[in-house]
């Protein structure tokens, strides 16, 4: 399948908050304490609600007739243009909220710089997450200083996964000419400009946390292309379950 | 390990600016900045509130329930302290 560019990063938008909520509602009834995981739910709720604002343009953008349920419900995973950071498994508490962190900080990014979308709708859209996402950015950076500086369980644990996310990351700032034909057309920005904003976020947050950042290496996963991880596939097998069974099941 | 419970915080929200802060339940938090994030995805999911204000449970002092007659009831026949008893002009509103 083809995608205009527009469509394209519409997209990339769309299910980085898809994929990313789906994940952090599976803490529903599972989280540490009562108070975080509402809080843990109330994320992933205002990531659902960015998507399906976004994937409703995407929609209208691709002329096919296709709503917010068909893209999310009906798309098989090579299709999804979210990346890869964003599918892996959970993991523990302090994973899971450093993730947040991670691509919070990248969203915050990327919010402020759609608020002068040429592209109106994006533009609004860009607006109300913004505002959302700086909250998230808040929680998780809170925790992340917390788990990383706290007991020595706690410290080897988000360094651990602070091993295993830091790779990924890298996928979030690869040039790519989709990026650039959108910020030449002053649709939207080139994720891989954000990188020196991003890291000025997040390596005094990291510093803060007593947490060494691994250096970079040659590895770029490639989500955003639609070339994902096997963990995908089995996110998508249970969040569209519903509407595989029974197509157009509404309630 | 240790494993201690985090204390308990009262928490009180002002719905609207110009009215007062209520209380209206209590989180466990470790500390004042997370009780306050805890108390926003707790208790303002639904639009209730302007301002949180948290307060560490054990720094509340409570009256003695046992201590209502002396405390309370002295008040029950001194029905001349309530404004009703003026007349007010007719352009003052809203006392």
């Amino acid at each position: 399948m083809t995608y205009t560019p527009h469509l394209e990063y519409v997209l990339r938008l769309a299910d980085n908050a898809l994929i990313l909520g789906q994940r952090l509602s599976e803490w529903t009834g599972h989280a540490p304490v009562l108070e975080e995981e509402l809080a843990l739910a109330n994320i992933a709720l205002d990531l659902i609600g960015q998507s399906r604002l976004l994937l409703t343009h995407a929609g209208r953008l691709e002329g096919a007739r296709r709503d917010e349920d068909q893209l999310a419900f009906l798309r098989s995973d090579h299709q999804f243009r979210n990346v890869t950071l964003v599918e892996l498994p959970n993991g523990d508490f302090g994973r899971t909220v450093l993730r947040n962190f991670l691509v919070s900080a990248f969203q915050r990014e990327v919010w402020q710089a759609l608020e002068s979308s040429r592209d109106r709708e994006l533009a609004a859209i860009a607006e109300k997450s913004l505002k959302e996402t700086r909250y998230h950015v808040k929680h998780s950076a809170d925790w992340v200083i917390r788990l990383g500086d706290g007991t020595d369980g706690s410290h080897l644990r988000i360094q651990s996964a602070l091993d295993y996310l830091w790779p990924y990351t890298a996928e979030l700032f690869t040039e790519n000419p989709v990026d650039n034909e959108i910020a030449a057309a002053g649709l939207g920005v080139a994720w891989s400009s954000l990188e020196p904003a991003w890291e000025n976020t997040v390596r005094p947050v990291l510093m803060e946390a007593t947490l060494a950042v691994p250096a970079r290496t040659a590895f770029r996963s490639r989500g955003k292309l639609g070339l994902h991880s096997e963990y995908l596939g089995h996110l998508l097998t249970e969040m569209q379950h519903l509407q595989r069974t029974h197509p157009g099941a509404q309630w | 390990m240790e494993k201690k419970e985090w204390p308990l915080w009262e928490v009180f929200i002002r719905s609207r600016n110009g009215l007062d802060h209520k209380h209206c339940g209590s989180v466990h938090a470790p500390d004042s900045a997370l009780a306050l994030q805890c108390a926003r995805d707790v208790y303002t999911r639904r639009q209730e509130g302007v301002s949180i204000w948290v307060v560490r449970a054990d720094h509340i002092h409570a009256s003695d329930p046992d201590a209502k007659p002396e405390m309370f009831d002295p008040a029950d026949d001194k029905i001349y302290r309530h404004p009703t008893f003026y007349k007010l002009p007719d352009e003052v509103d809203h006392m």
